[in-house]
């Protein structure tokens, strides 16, 4: 019962075989060796798991492998050149938006989506964009400061 | 060649961690990225019932599918002892032995049963599905007050009550201070059952290594060398063969401060099994696989004069333990006795505790453990006092506040140092009172009200010296441990016995070498978590990282320099004694040119040639520090929130936290630390709760039902300090990890009660509960 499935990670095409139920996520973590998107909650709530798919942010929890055959799908590990950090990760760095550090690939991966669509958020905009995503170490006081700090790098 | 050294990042600066790397950048290495060759997942068969009598298991079925390495119950691996608990309060706590694998009995839903291991961690969890286990269901009880019935069923039958210990302090003259008072204010705080709720699960990787009998786990704990004494104990192994690794750990909040059944039984499942075995906790496993936390019943009494000084506080508790007890439970409310009387000179006490068995996940510590339930109880009946006197919130707390430190309470500890009039000052200036009418009154023209609330706390911190730890009834010493080892080419290594998972230690602890010795932050590598390596530590929690462990790295570096000053003397031909230390190099007083580096005694101490008379070669030093005292950390925090009348919805408007946690090594993880550990009790103020239905099945068993908030649903939080030294400990530091935990609730809920003109409402305020107590009545 398993299913051949293509699937461009990180701009590497990979195929390979999974069962129809196998999550995107144990695709990635499990079969890819790519452990930066994390699992928090099992339920959507946490977005520990947050990846891009076609350039849209998702929960590679909520997803199946198959549902992502023939797209390409971007990780924590695929947004940094492996020199130097993201601006976003940056941000995290200088703003303190990270403690344990679990929830925050998921983190940066939603706030660089959220700058994408809203270049120049209010506080409250942020927070509301964040509300797919929880940590448990920061109270939200400096991620929401970070992407703050990383939106006043973008060019108006 | 001059070469400019970055000599800016140590005690009081806000370095940027060094930490953030890895985890920026998806290098991190948590639990569930482990993976050994020939590893099995384990998924664990767990009871559906609260109470039963296991009549039979049958394993055929999940036996019989492919994948299928083994399915194992309590019958198939040999324990040499339970699930250990490490506290004893009175020496008479009743202790229930608790098998790892569940033996006859299950009681509470969610015990571990069976197991089943498999390559597949998607058979595996196929496979648990289909072990038949039979049960004779028996009555659930569920709740202190069914416990403690006349007839309630019995978790454990050996118990007739179902109370597994009561602890008392009673002074000798309170029923005088009540007859005498002017005025006695009584309340009731309920503070409900929650979860400590990190954002990575629990996880364990087992290998038991055949040929040479040994074991090696990697755990998702914040106290590795603890997982491995009783790894050892439990699981009949030599502990010198035992290695226990916390890689990094995604959140702990005293859900990681255990040893757990799945440790003992994957270890186990290892050595049966011949391969390494790996369990990663589900979401929903979690709640009823992980401790949980408060779920503690304050009965509070103030005895008063007419203007509101107390003369007497009665306080007593109920503490709910659930079914067993985890490492330090019983200890958990005895931590609330300790600090009951608040920041407060109150004369006589009359407190007890009371903790009782039911048929739940058992309680233990989350974060603040202890301090919240007794900072929300005094701090609200504090309030009520106010009430009754007719005075303001800040003058009740102004006439009874502890003014001369040290201060020894009714319950038997020192105060080391305070001085709450200045949190209290500092609160109302950055927070304009004066402003808060007007506020109030154009929340009202928007159909809003606004309330205000404070919360004047004390806390306790770094459990110790060990004398204390054992007298009150702790297994375990309260002291830490560090190495400081300087290399050849001056570069340091620090291994402490702290176990971070989140707070930074790697940066705070090289800061400190930094300021001790000089040598620039970056040059300073931290190890930590790793039992092959470190000396025996004591792991992280009770924010007792820096004061403790914090401390042995100073000392330890203190003795490093102790040493190269000795050597610099005698390769500068001087007296160890003319010889000043700055910035890394030691100088000859009056002859500044004349300078030896750390760098060059370290590698004259590594060459090991004439050295001076008695002085060993190497700079390596390893310190096992025991504090003289705790910590006692105070702060105000207040809180504005608005309460919308139609619907009962609750928002927090300002949060304003001045905490004095004594001398601080990185402001911005102290900053970092007060935010979360608020947002920690907004969440227990607003949202969050742990709920059984009658029979002893979880309600609340996901995040879709319990409630972490999320960014949207909480407020920023400024934050101050003021900056009391502690004299336990010669950083002066205290502990700030879970301050913000401790003081919040109360502010919270005086707010709304404020708002609302409400007495006082059970939390959580979510917005059903509030209307019914704006237009029902409240909590009594």
């Amino acid at each position: 019962m398993m299913r051949a499935v293509t699937v461009t990670v990180n701009g590497v095409s990979h195929t390979t075989g999974v069962e129809p139920r196998t999550l995107l996520v144990h695709l990635l973590r499990e079969q890819l060796n790519l452990t930066g998107t994390q699992v928090g909650c099992d339920t959507s709530n946490c977005g520990a798991c947050t990846v891009w798919i076609d350039g849209d942010a998702v929960k590679a929890c909520t997803v199946l492998a198959v549902q992502a055959d023939g797209r390409e799908v971007t990780t924590f590990e695929g947004i940094s050149d492996g020199v130097s950090m993201h601006p976003m990760q940056q941000a995290f760095h200088e703003q303190h938006g990270l403690q344990c550090g679990y929830c925050t690939p998921g983190m940066v991966m939603t706030a660089i989506k959220l700058l994408e669509a809203n270049p120049h958020p209010t506080d409250e905009e942020i927070r509301h964009g964040l509300e797919g995503n929880l940590c448990r170490c920061t109270g939200y006081h400096n991620i929401v400061a970070a992407i703050r700090s990383a939106a006043e790098g973008v060019p108006a | 060649m001059a070469v400019a050294v970055d000599t800016t990042r140590g005690m009081g600066a806000s370095a940027l961690r060094k930490e953030d790397g890895e985890l920026l950048t998806g290098q991190a290495r948590f639990i569930d990225d482990i993976k050994l060759p020939g590893m099995a997942h384990m998924v664990v068969v767990r009871s559906p019932f609260a109470h039963a009598t296991i009549t039979g298991i049958d394993s055929t079925a999940a036996r019989r599918l492919a994948g299928v390495s083994a399915v194992y119950t309590a019958d198939d691996l040999e324990f040499a002892a339970g699930v250990p608990c490490a506290s004893n309060p009175t020496g008479q706590v009743r202790q229930p032995e608790r098998p790892p694998l569940a033996k006859g009995k299950v009681r509470h839903a969610g015990e571990p049963v069976a197991i089943v291991l498999a390559a597949d961690r998607y058979v595996a969890r196929d496979a648990a599905d289909l072990v038949q286990v039979s049960y004779d269901v028996l009555p659930a009880v569920i709740g202190v007050d069914a416990a403690l019935a006349s007839g309630a069923p019995l978790v454990h039958d050996q118990y007739p009550d179902n109370v597994c210990v009561v602890i008392e302090n009673v002074t000798d003259g309170v029923e005088e201070a009540f007859a005498a008072a002017d005025v006695v204010v009584k309340q009731t705080l309920h503070n409900q059952r929650t979860i400590p709720g990190a954002i990575e699960p629990r996880g364990v990787v087992a290998h038991w290594i055949g040929s040479s009998d040994e074991l090696m786990v990697h755990s998702s704990t914040q106290i590795p060398h603890f997982v491995r004494t009783f790894l050892a104990i439990c699981c009949n192994v030599s502990e010198a063969k035992v290695r226990v690794i916390a890689p990094d750990v995604g959140g702990g909040f005293g859900g990681k401060l255990n040893c757990y059944a799945e440790e003992f039984i994957a270890a186990a499942a290892s050595k049966q099994l011949g391969a390494p075995v790996k369990w990663i906790e589900e979401r929903s496993e979690s709640l009823v696989a992980t401790i949980h936390g408060r779920a503690q019943d304050a009965h509070m009494e103030i005895a008063a004069d007419g203007e509101g000084k107390i003369l007497a506080l009665r306080a007593h508790y109920i503490q709910d333990v659930g079914s067993y007890l985890q490492l330090l439970t019983p200890s958990i409310a005895h931590l609330t006795l300790f600090i009951a009387e608040g920041c407060y000179d109150i004369p006589q006490v009359d407190l007890k505790v009371t903790e009782v068995f039911t048929n739940t996940v058992p309680t233990d510590a989350c974060r603040g453990a202890g301090r919240p339930e007794a900072t929300h109880a005094i701090e609200r009946t504090m309030d009520a006092l106010a009430a009754e006197v007719g005075i303001s919130r800040e003058e009740v707390r102004r006439r009874n506040f502890v003014r001369e430190f040290p201060h020894p309470t009714n319950t038997g500890i020192t105060y080391d140092s305070g001085d709450y009039d200045k949190t209290l000052d500092r609160a109302l200036e950055v927070s304009d009172p004066a402003g808060f009418e007007a506020r109030r009154a154009e929340a009202k023209s928007r159909g809003r009200l606004l309330g205000r609330g404070l919360s004047t706390y004390v806390e306790i911190c770094g459990l110790a010296p060990s004398a204390v730890t054992h007298a009150i009834g702790l297994t375990p010493g309260g002291w830490e441990s560090a190495t400081v080892r300087i290399h050849p080419t001056g570069k340091v290594t620090v291994i402490t016995g702290t176990a971070p998972h989140g707070q930074g230690h790697a940066t705070s602890w090289s800061q400190i070498i930094e300021s001790e010795l000089g040598i620039p932050f970056d040059d300073v590598e931290v190890i930590h978590g790793d039992t092959a390596f470190a000396p025996y530590g004591l792991g992280t929690y009770g924010s007792r990282s820096v004061a403790v462990g914090g401390t042995a790295i100073h000392k330890a570096a203190g003795r490093v320099r102790d040493k190269a000053r000795q050597v610099a003397a005698h390769m500068m031909e001087a007296s160890p004694d003319d010889l000043e230390f700055q910035d890394g190099a030691f100088r000859v007083k009056g002859s500044p040119d004349r300078s030896t580096g750390m760098g060059e005694v370290a590698f004259r101490a590594w060459q090991g040639f004439d050295l001076p008379e008695g002085v060993d070669p190497g700079l390596d030093e390893t310190v096992f520090f025991d504090p003289p005292n705790f910590t006692f950390p105070f702060g105000c925090h207040i809180c504005e929130a608005e309460v919308e009348p139609d619907t009962g919805r609750v928002e927090i408007t300002r949060y304003v936290a001045v905490d004095d946690c004594g001398n601080v090594v990185n402001p911005a993880i102290v900053d970092g630390q007060v935010h979360g550990g608020v947002i920690h009790s907004v969440g227990q103020a607003l949202y969050e709760g742990v709920i059984y239905d009658e029979d002893g099945q979880l309600l609340t068993s996901s995040f879709v039902d319990y409630l972490i908030p999320g960014a949207p649903d909480v407020p920023s939080v400024e934050t101050y300090r003021t900056e009391t030294p502690s004299p336990t400990n010669p950083l002066g530091v205290k502990g700030i990890g879970e301050a913000g935990t401790i003081a919040a609730t109360a502010a919270i809920v005086g707010a709304v009660c404020d708002a609302t003109g409400v007495r006082d409402i059970d939390m959580p305020l979510q917005p059903e509960r509030v209307w019914r107590a704006m237009n029902e009545g409240g909590a009594a």
